[in-house]
Order: C-alpha cells, then sequence, then structure tokens
C-alpha cells in the first residue's frame, strides 16, 4: 500500500483508506490523501461530509482502535491511544476548535500556559510564564496584551490566543475547525496573514471553513469531501469556487441564490425611533432610533458588522432585549408593545436566532419535540397533547423541509449543523407567522443546504410572511433581500433598494461611523 | 417512512432497558436481604410495610422530579414535611377538639373525629399550597436561586415547628387520621380494583393502537401489545395478592399510586409537562419559543408544597404524633431516590417511575438493614455509598455511549 511514487519527507501527513463508523452512520469511507510539508491545506464539504470526524481522528480525539486505516506523520505510523489528545500535541499536532475551549476569567498568559505552568518546587512562576507568553505573541505577531483577562477580548481575539496555546507547543501541523465562523471582516483579514505569517515559519496547517472565498485567498490545496468520501485533491491556483461548489455537492450549481417571484404587498410592520440599552452597557445604548417598515412578502436584509447592533435590534423587537426599550412598533396600523417573547409569538413573529444551540433548540430532546415547542396549544387542550396529531404535523414540516434524519424521535443533537437550522425553521413555520425574522439563518452552514434555506425564504415570501434576514455575508445579502438596511454603532445608517445596492455601498455604510480605520487594511 | 418507524421502536427499545437495569438492581438487593435475613424480607407482612415506608419520601421524589428536571432543587421539603405534620397533630390535638365540640354538641366522639380529620386535611394542603406559592414565587419571579431560597425555606419551616409545637411531641392524633396512614384496604375492594385496573391497561392499549392507526403510523404486532399489557396485569394482580396475604393494600399505597398516575400523566401528556422538560434542557430556547418559562417554574415549586403536605399528613398519621424531628433529612433521601432514578440534576431529564423505584431503592435498604439488625451508623454509610455509586454507574454508562 502507498509509499511507491512518495518522496521521503514530502509529506508531513498520510491518511491511507481510514474508515470510521458511529452507530448506524458511517462517518468516513476508505478516506486516503496527503499533506505536503509546510502548506496550508484545505478541508471542505458540506455539513455531515466528515470534515470534523477526519480532523478529530488527526488530532487524537478519537484513538486508533476506533477507526480502521492508517495515519503516517513524517512517515511514521502513528497511533494515538490512551489520553490520546495529549500524544497528538506531543507529537506536534495541535487542533483549534470553532467553539473556544478557555476561561474567560483567567489573563490571555494564564490561559496559554494552562497545565503547563512553568514551576519551581510546585510554585507557579508568574514572571516567566509572562515572559514566555509574550514571547509567543511576538514571535507569531498576535496583536494580544498578554495580561488582559480573555473576557475582555474580542471573539477574534480570544480565537488568537487559542493559537498561540497550540503554538506555544512547539506544533507542527495546526488545524483550523471553521475559525473564522465567529469572526468579522477585519478579523478574518488578520486572522488570514497570521496564518501567513506561521507558513513562512514552517508550521503546516489544515484549514476547514464554508466561506470558500478564504480557501482561495490562502491556501495552496485544498481536498474536498462528501458523504465521507474524498472527492478529490485539487490546487487550489488550478481550481476555482465554481469548481469546488460542483465538487461538494456532486452537481453543476448554475446560481448562488435561487430565482424568486416575489410581489411585496401591503405594510406589515412599522418601526419608529427604536431604542434600547442596557445598564449593564455603561449607559451606551445598543439601538439608537431605528426607524423602518416591512412589507407582506418582502425580504428585508440587514447587514452590518458584528456588534453593530443587528441581533439587538431583532431581539428588541422580539421582546426580548434588556429594559430601557423606547419608541414605538405598529403592526397592521395599530400600535403594540412587546414585553415578551411569548407576546410576539402571540402577534405572529417568530425569531430563528443567531445562536441556535443557546437560543434556538433543546439540544437533548427529540427534534419532534423541538418543532412543535411554540405549538403545543395547536394539539391540545388543557388536559392533554394530541400525540399522534402533533407526530403528523412535525412529520410533515420535516419532510416539506427535507430534514434528514432517520427518525423525528432522534435527538436534535445529533443532526448536522443545517439540519439543526431546519428544525428551528420548521418549528416557527407550524405557527405559521406573520413576520419571520431570521438572524444570520446560514452561518456555519453548507452550501447545498444555504441554497434550499434560500429557496425556502423565496417561497415563504411569495406566500405573504414577511422576513426580517440578518446576515454577515455580502453576497447573500446582495442576492436574497429586496431592500437592504444597512447597521452600524446601533445606527441605522442607510437603507437601500436591491437594484441600488452594491458591496461597496454596503461596506461603505456599515463602517460609516469611521470608528473602523478599515481603509488600510480592507480592500474593497 | 419506514426508517423513521424503525428508530422508534429502537428508541423504545432502548428506554426500556434502562428502566429495568434499574429494576433489576432493585431485586438484586431484595434477593440479597432475602438470603441475609432468612426469608424475612420476603414475607408478605415485610413487603407490606416496605411499601408503606416508601410512600412518605415518594410524595416527595415525585414532586422533586419535576423540581429538579427544570433544573431546581428543593432542600425545604423534609422541613415542610415536618411543619405540615405538625400543624396537622396541633389541629387535631389542640385546636379543632375544643371548636368542633362548641360548634356540633350533638355529634358522636367518632363522628367529630372524622369532621376533625377532613378539616385538618384540608388546612393542612391549603397552608402547603401557600408556601408553594411563596417560594414558587420567590424562585420563579423574585429570581433567587432555588438552592438558596430552599435551603432559607429548610430553616424556617424547621423553626416554625418548634414554634407551633413548643418543643413538644403533639399527642393524640385522631383515629380516622391514623387510618389514613396505617390502615388497609378491604381485600375484596383490592381485587375488586385490581380487576378494573387490568381492564383499564387492556383497554389503553388498545385505545393507543387504534390512534395509531387512525394517523398511519406503524403499530406492533397485536400479541406484542397483548403480552405486555398481560405482564402488567400480572404484575398488579401478583402485588395484590401478595399484599393480601398479610392485611390487603396500604392505604397510603393506594394515594402514593394515584399521585404517582396522575404527576406521570401531567409530566407526559400535557403542555406543562412538556414545557418542563423543554425549560429544562434550555431555558433561553424555551423562552425564544414564546413560554413563560417562570409561571411554568411557579406551578412546580406550588406542586412541590403540596406534595409536601401530603407527605406531611401521612406522617403525621403514621407516627400517630406531631413530633420536631418530623421530616428531619427527608429532602436528601427524596432527592437521593429522585437521582438514583435516573433523574439528571443538569435538568431536563428524569421519570416519576425511575423516581418511585429510586425512593423504593432506598426504603429496600433501610428496611431491609434494620430486619438485620445492622447499626444506625452502618445504615446512614450504606445508604449514601450506595447513592454515590448509582450515580457512577449513570456516569460511567454516559461516557460508554459516547
Amino acid at each position: 500500500m502507498g509509499g511507491n511514487n512518495i518522496l521521503k519527507g514530502e509529506y508531513i501527513l498520510r491518511i491511507e483508506n481510514v474508515t470510521k463508523d458511529f452507530p448506524g452512520i458511517r462517518a468516513l469511507s476508505n478516506v486516503s490523501f496527503k499533506i505536503k510539508k509546510g502548506e496550508i491545506h484545505g478541508l471542505c464539504g458540506e455539513n455531515g461530509a466528515g470534515k470534523s470526524t477526519l480532523v478529530k481522528i488527526l488530532a487524537g480525539v478519537y484513538p486508533h482502535n476506533t477507526y480502521e486505516g492508517k495515519i503516517y506523520f513524517n512517515d511514521e505510523g502513528i497511533k494515538f491511544t490512551h489520553f490520546s489528545v495529549r500524544q497528538a500535541i506531543k507529537k506536534g499536532i495541535a487542533i483549534v476548535y470553532q467553539e473556544l475551549a478557555l476561561i474567560s476569567e483567567m489573563t490571555v498568559g494564564e490561559n496559554i500556559f494552562l497545565g503547563r505552568e512553568s514551576e519551581d518546587k510546585g510554585i507557579i512562576n508568574w514572571s516567566k510564564l509572562y515572559s514566555d507568553a509574550k514571547e509567543i505573541l511576538k514571535k507569531y505577531k498576535l496583536n494580544i496584551p498578554f495580561a488582559a483577562k480573555l473576557s475582555a477580548l474580542s471573539v477574534g481575539q480570544q480565537q488568537m490566543v487559542e493559537i498561540a496555546k497550540a503554538l506555544s507547543q512547539e506544533i507542527k501541523v495546526l488545524i483550523l475547525d471553521e475559525p473564522t465562523s465567529a469572526l468579522t471582516e477585519v478579523e478574518v483579514i488578520s486572522l488570514i496573514e497570521i496564518l501567513k505569517h506561521l507558513k513562512d515559519n514552517g508550521v503546516t496547517c489544515i484549514y476547514i471553513s464554508h466561506r470558500l472565498e478564504e480557501f482561495f485567498r490562502i491556501t495552496d490545496n485544498i481536498t474536498v469531501l462528501r458523504d465521507g468520501l474524498v472527492v478529490d485533491t485539487v490546487r487550489t491556483a488550478e481550481s476555482t469556487e465554481e469548481k469546488v461548489i460542483a465538487m461538494m455537492v456532486g452537481r453543476e450549481m448554475k446560481e448562488r441564490f435561487p430565482v424568486g417571484n416575489r410581489k411585496p404587498g401591503e405594510k406589515i410592520l412599522e418601526v419608529k425611533n427604536l431604542s434600547a440599552g442596557n445598564l449593564s452597557a455603561q449607559g451606551k445604548m445598543a439601538i439608537k432610533n431605528i426607524s423602518f417598515d416591512l412589507r407582506k412578502g418582502e425580504v428585508l436584509g440587514i447587514a452590518g458588522l458584528m456588534g453593530s447592533g443587528r441581533t439587538e435590534l431583532v431581539t428588541t423587537i422580539f421582546g426580548e432585549y434588556g429594559k430601557h426599550v423606547t419608541g414605538e412598533i405598529f403592526l397592521e396600523g395599530r400600535p403594540i408593545k412587546i414585553g415578551s417573547a411569548r407576546e410576539a409569538v402571540n402577534y405572529g413573529i417568530g425569531l430563528v436566532p443567531e445562536d441556535r444551540k443557546k437560543m434556538g433548540l433543546v439540544l437533548m430532546q427529540a427534534i419532534y419535540k423541538n418543532i412543535s415547542l411554540p405549538n403545543i396549544r395547536k394539539f391540545s387542550n388543557a388536559l392533554s397533547i394530541d400525540k399522534h396529531k402533533e407526530l403528523n404535523e412535525c412529520r410533515k414540516y420535516a419532510d416539506s423541509l427535507n430534514i434528514k434524519t432517520p427518525s423525528l424521535f432522534a435527538i436534535t443533537e445529533s443532526l448536522s449543523g443545517g439540519n439543526q437550522q431546519k428544525v428551528v425553521i420548521a418549528k416557527w413555520l407550524m405557527s405559521t407567522p406573520k413576520i419571520l425574522i431570521l438572524d444570520d439563518p446560514t452561518r456555519g452552514i453548507d452550501v447545498g443546504t444555504k441554497y434550499e434555506i434560500y429557496k425556502l425564504i423565496n417561497k415563504l415570501a411569495e406566500n405573504g410572511i414577511a422576513i426580517i434576514m440578518i446576515s454577515s455575508e455580502l453576497e447573500e445579502v446582495l442576492g436574497m433581500s429586496d431592500r437592504i438596511m444597512i447597521m452600524c454603532e446601533g445606527e441605522c445608517t442607510g437603507i437601500l433598494d436591491r437594484k441600488d445596492a452594491t458591496e461597496e455601498r454596503i461596506m461603505a455604510l456599515a463602517t460609516a461611523t469611521r470608528r473602523y480605520n478599515l481603509s488600510e487594511t480592507v480592500k474593497f | 417512512m419506514k426508517l423513521l418507524n424503525f428508530n422508534y421502536k429502537i428508541k423504545k427499545i432502548k428506554i426500556d432497558i434502562k428502566t429495568y437495569t434499574l429494576i433489576f438492581i432493585l431485586f438484586l438487593i431484595w434477593l440479597l436481604f432475602g438470603y441475609l435475613t432468612g426469608g424475612i424480607f420476603f414475607s408478605s407482612r415485610n413487603l407490606s410495610n416496605l411499601l408503606r415506608q416508601m410512600t412518605i419520601i415518594s410524595f416527595l421524589s415525585i414532586g422533586m422530579t419535576l423540581v429538579i428536571i427544570t433544573g431546581n432543587i428543593d432542600l425545604s421539603v423534609g422541613s415542610l414535611t415536618g411543619f405540615i405534620g405538625i400543624i396537622a397533630a396541633y389541629l387535631q390535638a389542640v385546636m379543632l377538639p375544643e371548636i368542633l365540640q362548641g360548634l356540633f354538641p350533638s355529634l358522636s366522639t367518632g363522628g367529630l373525629g372524622i369532621l376533625s380529620t377532613i378539616l385538618t386535611i384540608i388546612i393542612c394542603l391549603l397552608v402547603a399550597l401557600l408556601v408553594g406559592i411563596y417560594q414558587g414565587y420567590v424562585i420563579a419571579y423574585l429570581k433567587v436561586p432555588a438552592f438558596i431560597a430552599t435551603l432559607g425555606g429548610m430553616l424556617i419551616f424547621r423553626g416554625a415547628i418548634l414554634g407551633v409545637s413548643g418543643g413538644r411531641t403533639i399527642v393524640p392524633i385522631e383515629n380516622s387520621l391514623r387510618w389514613v396512614a396505617q390502615g388497609y384496604l378491604p381485600k375484596s375492594l383490592g381485587i375488586i380494583l385490581s380487576v378494573i385496573t387490568i381492564m383499564v391497561i387492556f383497554l389503553m392499549s388498545l385505545l393507543s393502537r387504534s390512534k395509531k392507526k387512525q394517523y398511519g403510523f406503524e403499530i406492533k404486532p397485536f400479541t406484542y401489545d397483548f403480552l405486555i399489557a398481560s405482564a402488567y396485569s400480572v404484575f398488579v394482580l401478583g402485588f395484590v395478592l401478595i399484599v393480601n396475604n398479610y392485611r390487603g393494600i396500604p392505604n397510603p399505597v393506594i394515594i402514593m399510586v394515584v399521585i404517582a398516575i396522575l404527576v406521570t400523566y401531567l409530566a407526559n401528556n400535557t403542555k406543562f409537562g412538556r414545557y418542563v422538560y423543554a425549560l429544562g434542557g434550555n431555558i433561553e430556547a424555551t423562552k425564544f419559543s414564546g413560554i413563560n418559562v417562570q409561571f411554568v417554574i411557579f406551578k412546580v415549586f406550588i406542586l412541590m408544597g403540596l406534595l409536601s403536605g401530603v407527605a406531611g399528613i401521612v406522617l403525621t398519621g403514621y407516627v400517630a404524633a406531631g413530633t420536631i424531628g418530623g421530616g428531619m433529612n427527608y429532602e436528601l433521601t427524596a432527592i437521593a431516590g429522585c437521582v438514583i432514578g435516573g433523574t439528571s440534576l443538569m435538568g431536563g431529564k428524569g421519570t416519576i417511575f425511575g423516581a418511585l423505584v429510586g425512593a423504593l431503592i432506598m426504603a429496600s435498604l433501610e428496611n431491609g438493614m434494620s430486619i438485620m439488625n445492622m447499626s444506625v451508623f452502618w445504615q446512614y454509610i450504606v445508604k449514601g455509598l450506595v447513592l454515590i455509586l448509582a450515580v457512577y454507574i449513570d456516569v460511567a454508562s454516559k461516557k460508554n455511549k459516547s
């Protein structure tokens, strides 16, 4: 097996015929590919394609007896057994997860050396620890104060601390599992700079992302996985986004955004001078004097950088953002006051929240229970729930949204991200809302499912539901919205018609308050 | 669609396996005690006693299951049980006799006693309801963490016990109240009850089949459902025959079974129950689904208060006195019962049936060790170890799964 044409030392990692089964599912099937020393290797595929499983095997999360196949590190077969993550780190393979595993009440230095504090007879040598931390941050040009508490840093900076933590252990292969899904555009740019710097220092990177354009900005080679199989490994320079997408979904994707036949109707929602703040935010208002209206069958996109107040705006409308709310909301011409999610639901408003795991789903419960949660009233009187009717209804929505699961009784946590998002959408569709708010609905979701969600949004709008859609991706806002509202620093800096909107105009408005000094780092 | 039904079956079987393990452990403990006590443990007299001994903790465990599922805890239930118990004793021994004698001088002593017991039960349940409302309000609306609010409650009610009793044991208790806790259902009535129960079991099984058919869900083979229903029936009939061999079904056991069925129904078949599990699993997501989570928690604590009231009333009837130590440490045994029965302290998971089996395991340990004349200090130590072991098994089995 293998080794025929392989130059010794050319590849830092060789994966040969790796197969991994989970109960009922084959996550990886005969996966083989090679990673060159010192390259940035992109790994892409739809949710459930097996990317995360694969890198978890590489990082020793799954010990060697739980999968079949061979892995060579520097031409030497590796088998991680007990405490396998530690063994992997010792070898020089570390993984930085999408969800950060840091302690927010500790400083940057403490986090970097957690568990490996430099000790002197059992007493921590703090000055050495901090000087080491400082050195690492300096070496890799990570611009973070080493003594700051983690909670004081932005998500992007925290991610860099995680990277620094990995690098402090003489890592040769760094695996980044969707590092950019929570980052702002500016932070993505600096992360890419860091990765290039790492490459110059001889560190090999495996890079997983849903944002394809990033692959073309930094990777040398891209391996595409589909349904647990390797489709191909291609040289980035010789490929295009369209080709990669086609490999991921297994067919040619003609258009990224489906064409809808929307006819916005009468005004359904009007928001006037809405402001809200939180006492904890030191008197700073989260949203200031926002006014807009929304029509039936219309998709209103909201664009803005993270922290621009877009999520705060929709949670305020949904009645779940702090107190100190001022301004007026009119629903179908009548003034209404929404003080809680319950009232919002009763008015016919649904919210697909930004963080589906925290606010959208009861992950430990069955899928059907999540779908029916806001709708149980429909199947029950004071005394009992008609479970058969409930299941029947849930089945209808699960089928129409094409939720991929063997059973509605399966635990929601077992679904892939895209299917989890479909469950959140299903639960609101069943409540037959007049207004559906989608807060970054395609975040962390693969291309194929994204397309399905776009089609669904079109269908809903065609059926007269008014839709507010926040998005982090400019292309998506441009592709899906009838009108686009742009927010910056809690204010609405403009509302553009689809035909007038361009990426440049949106970006300019999204940074309109000039607090961000973008001109140096971002090229439009 | 085929897949859907297939997995449905698999999941059902999995649940059953977990419940059966618990029952298996229970029988193991029983066999051990049967062996160590030379069979005394299995005498129908002892089994009848064992069931009665578990009832008071069971009332608390049933309520506690819901409390823990919502991710809360109630440390005050032991003190509250004692408090309601002492109120019951005070009403019966001190307050009601005089008042009732004055109001109805023509009634016989027996009649007055029954009237006193009825009034006692009503007043005690009302007080328990009020306490539940108070604690629920403090926890759900004033947002004092349940651990603190009920820790405070534990001290408050223990103090109230001393206040009401003046530090003395209060006697006498009316015969009718003692009958509630110590009496037995006439044997013939027990048989009739078991026959009715068996008929209901079969009827429900058939009803569920026709419902499933109506909505096009796959139904299991008729023989399968028939065998399951028969197994339950044999269990019910066997139980009644065993206790009838002694004196009949103990009255508090009837109360326990009725409450357990009601609360199980509440948990599995109502909106309220669904919300309890949902908010225990993820309170934010439940709130964002438009559910009034505070009101649900409020109601859970009211139910807990009421069930503590029932426990207090039965306690006084059983002891035939109001004592200052009544209900001491019951909260811990009740929580242990829930946890052994599979309720997760993280919230979102647990069943009433499991809590009952857990309470029965705790009661069996106490009962068995008492028969063996083991020292009290050993009893405490063994119970503590079993609790830790049970949770370890649960944790270890979860680890294996993932």
